[in-house]
């Protein structure tokens, strides 16, 4: 068997993985077109939202991955009871569906929030969550979490034989910052940056709610209306397709950028670093404070909401939650199957299938279910392909995530042990089972968990193969809003939340059993 | 990778029913046991001895991506807004129905699309938080600029678009005035319906964008008396629901008796409480009795799908020059 994978190689998989990817991605973008005969024209709204969603995602991803830094540096070098909890409820707002998180921070920040109750105790002025420091806040809530555990886990990459000899050298936290972190953050600061403004690149739901009106309009609207409103296929294809190339773009930038830290192996000794004492002690723990009630409060707020009405909530609601646990499973593990061999591929050198990996970030749900409708329509009828068709969408969807998180550990295993397996004819399962698996059990138990919170809360963005009779959570959410039952629909939205996070955090433990975080 | 889509294909493959399968194409609301569907299922499927199937999904779009291959037998759920489009498809059938004992406010003569409910959009409020609403939609436009109330987007959502031309439909060539009024106590447009109606409920917002009928849920179904509409002299946008039977359906007469079963007093008698809007053929005083109590406006403003579709585009150019400034 190990033979025969030797022959075909472990590349097939990850090209035929990529290939895939294209595919989907561009392939449906191309029949939408062909379908609609061409590329439509577009107009002075567009290009505006063109610009509104491309400064929107700078500024987001460059607040989030600088809030960030401080805060991953705190929690890399401060140890105190219920670090570990604190980090992985930390990591809630970037699970939670839209709608829910949207009526946390509205809740705290709107205009009769707790933020405003504050402020006006001290004689300030109300603060207004509503235009684009709405869609900024919302982005950097959603997505300071990700920058935080992608740049943690750089910290953590670092052996921590290097701080030890940083420390024996009499290294000042300057010297650290210069000969260690400094280097670790130009590799991992990038990729952060990118999967964040990737993700506001996209941005639908959030804009809308909070931006306050049209100034805030993102292409991804843009594309709603030219496909429901306007049945302007051609048109809604032109606007799917500058986002896959504003996609492209960032990623030549930040892979010029990204440059690989090289610190070698280490022993995988579970040595706390020591940080720095003095007032930086007092700057950790403000830093980790303000993080934790910015990111806690809204969803703490949505709880105490919803959570009286849930023993109310009628069996169709659990039905579905059950189905969404069963879809959001197979996803995951489907992300996980394609992001390793993707990931593995990388690794060899192939550096074009990372850009593959990163398209589906950009992919609009509705183009892409569109052309997948047109493709599909002559083969299932459309509704027994709903609930499949979600899953792979959804798998995918995650993909990128799962990659960015893979990729830096993928890198290191091979420089680190790449030269020990072959000299050992290490190949295969036997590679896969003792090396391969074991060193990647965290960043695939913590991307494993990512893709089945997402597909959580994804709201079958299909709308084209929707399934009356097989209805998700987050789809009973909104059909529980739509009937009015808006105190249903927050106990039905803390339901969501706790599945989500629960998914989660059994996938991030399982990857961390043998490791401290 | 295969096998596991194998095997969600074959979980979902539905099982089989007792008659043919009709199949109704209708929006996301419908299905839930929140919404019409349901009832609406069981009525028919008690003398049509099918299996009637909601296939729930934004249902204009794909009846125009399917064309003449479309699986639908029926449609319910398009609105005169989108009527024009929908009927240049040729693929809707006449729905042969007596349209005399209609019980709508404005006069409908359209033999493809059939109305099976409908209401006025209004500005809903809560008088425990606003005591002096607005007493007309000028009043509105004066009211001070803390006055905050939240709108939908017209180009995501068919309220919104209402409001686009009802505000036309008021103040014509002073729209971009009217709106540039408006705008400061806009405190957000959001996409759907159903985000605005929460952020007015959780005390967010004064007043929500949404129709006369919404009060009557929060009676009838929370006995709460605070939600009200506020009725403005210059008229409220006319919203009509309505369902067609296709050309290309293989059962032509369970198409028929469909939209005939839209039109019985059995479906209309369970729209008011199931989809909270006033049924098309109802006497009021069949309605329960707080339904049919809702004030109503004096005037009710009508564009026929010609009319509506012509105004569409400018409308919202006016619209967005003035929100987008």
């Amino acid at each position: 068997m190990a033979e025969r994978l030797r022959a075909l190689g472990a590349d097939p998989a990850g090209t035929l993985a990529a290939g895939a990817l294209v595919a989907l991605v561009l392939g449906t973008l191309g029949v939408v077109a062909v379908y609609s005969g061409g590329f439509g024209g577009l107009e002075v709204w567009d290009w505006r939202a063109v610009w509104f969603t491309l400064w929107q995602a700078v500024v987001s991803a460059t607040v989030s991955a600088g809030l960030a830094i401080p805060v991953a540096r705190a929690f890399a070098r401060r140890r105190f009871p219920g670090r570990t909890v604190l980090i992985t409820v930390m990591g809630a707002p970037f699970i939670l569906p839209v709608i829910v998180a949207i009526m946390g921070l509205v809740t705290v920040f709107g205009r009769s929030g707790l933020a405003n109750d504050l402020l006006g105790w001290f004689g300030i002025a109300p603060v207004s969550i509503y235009g684009w420091q709405g869609v900024i806040l919302a982005h950097v809530f959603f997505n300071l979490p990700l920058a935080i555990r992608m740049i943690l886990h750089g910290w953590q990459a670092i052996p921590s034989e290097r701080f030890r000899l940083a420390e024996s050298l009499g290294f000042s936290p300057a010297d650290t910052g210069r000969h260690l972190e400094r280097p670790m953050l130009r590799d991992v600061l990038p990729g952060a940056w990118l999967a964040v403004f990737l993700v506001c690149l996209t941005s639908f739901a959030v804009a809308l709610a909070l931006g306050g009106g049209p100034r805030a309009t993102t292409v991804e609207l843009a594309i709603y209306q030219a496909f429901r409103f306007d049945f302007d296929m051609g048109k809604a294809a032109t606007l799917a397709l500058i986002q896959v190339a504003l996609c492209l773009l960032a990623l030549a930038l930040s892979s010029r950028v990204a440059i690989p830290a090289g610190f070698g192996a280490g022993m995988d000794r579970d040595a706390p670093i020591r940080g720095p004492r003095g007032w930086r002690v007092a700057a950790d723990a403000a830093m980790i404070a303000l993080a934790a009630a910015f990111l806690l409060l809204p969803m703490l707020s949505v709880i105490l909401q919803g959570a009286p009405r849930i023993a109310a909530l009628p069996g169709p609601v659990w039905e579905a939650a059950f189905r969404s646990i069963l879809m959001a499973l197979i996803s995951a593990f489907l992300t996980l199957a394609l992001t390793l061999s993707l990931a593995l591929s990388i690794a060899r050198g192939r550096r074009w299938i990372e850009i593959t990996g990163m398209l589906p970030l950009v992919a609009s749900p509705l183009v892409l279910g569109t052309g997948l409708y047109l493709l599909l329509r002559n083969v299932a009828s459309p509704s027994e392909l709903a609930l499949p068709v979600t899953v792979i969408i959804n798998a995918v969807m995650a993909l990128p995530f799962a990659l960015r998180i893979l990729l830096p550990a993928v890198y290191a295993l091979f420089t680190d042990y790449g030269r020990l397996a072959a000299s050992l004819n290490m190949r295969g399962f036997a590679r896969m089972r003792y090396l391969t698996l074991p060193r990647l059990a965290r960043p695939l138990g913590f991307a494993g968990g990512l893709s089945a919170a997402l597909a959580m809360g994804d709201l079958g963005v299909i709308t084209l193969f929707a399934d009356s009779e097989n209805p998700t959570l987050p789809l009973k959410l909104y059909q529980l809003m739509n009937s009015y039952r808006m105190t249903d629909a927050a106990a039905c939205a803390v339901i969501l939340m706790a599945i989500s996070f629960a998914l989660f955090w059994a996938f991030d433990r399982g990857g961390r059993l043998n490791a401290e975080i | 990778m295969k096998n596991s889509v194998l095997a969600l294909l074959l979980m979902t493959t539905p099982a089989m029913a007792a008659g043919p399968e009709f199949t109704v194409y209708a929006p996301d609301y419908f299905a839930s046991e929140w919404g019409p569907g349901p009832k609406i299922k069981e009525g028919f499927e008690a003398i049509c001895d099918c299996d009637l199937k909601f296939v729930t999904g934004d249902v204009l779009p794909r009846i125009l991506l399917e064309g003449e291959q479309t699986a639908a037998d029926a449609v319910i759920g398009l609105n005169t807004d989108v009527t024009k489009r929908a009927r240049e498809t040729g693929l809707f059938a006449p729905h042969n129905e007596d349209l005399s004992g209609l019980t709508l406010p404005v006069e409908w003569t359209d033999d493809v699309f059939l109305p099976f409910n409908w209401g006025e959009t209004a500005f809903v409020y809560d008088n425990t938080r606003l005591e002096n609403p607005p007493a007309s939609f000028d009043e509105l436009l004066n009211a001070p600029d803390d006055l905050k109330i939240v709108i939908q987007d017209p180009r995501s959502s068919i309220s919104g678009l209402a409001l686009l031309l009802w505000v036309k439909s008021v103040y014509g060539d002073r729209a971009t005035e009217a709106w540039e009024k408006l705008q400061p106590k806009v405190l957000t447009v959001t996409a759907g319906w159903s985000e605005s109606y929460g952020m007015f409920t959780d005390g967010e917002a004064d007043m929500v964008l949404s129709y006369t009928t919404s009060p009557a849920y929060h009676i009838g179904a929370e006995q709460d008396e605070t939600k009200q509409a506020a009725i403005f002299p210059e008229g409220h946008y006319f919203m009509v629901e309505l369902a067609a039977q296709l050309a290309t359906s293989d059962q032509p007469e369970l198409a028929q008796k469909f939209m005939d079963y839209i039109l019985s007093e059995d479906f209309q008698g369970m729209i008011a409480e199931a989809n909270w809007s006033y049924p098309s053929k109802l006497p009021a005083d069949q309605l329960p009795d707080y339904f049919a109590a809702l004030p109503r406006p004096d005037k009710t403003i009508f564009l026929n799908e010609d009319d509506a579709e012509a105004l569409r585009k400018p409308a919202l150019d006016e619209w967005l020059n003035v929100f987008a400034r």
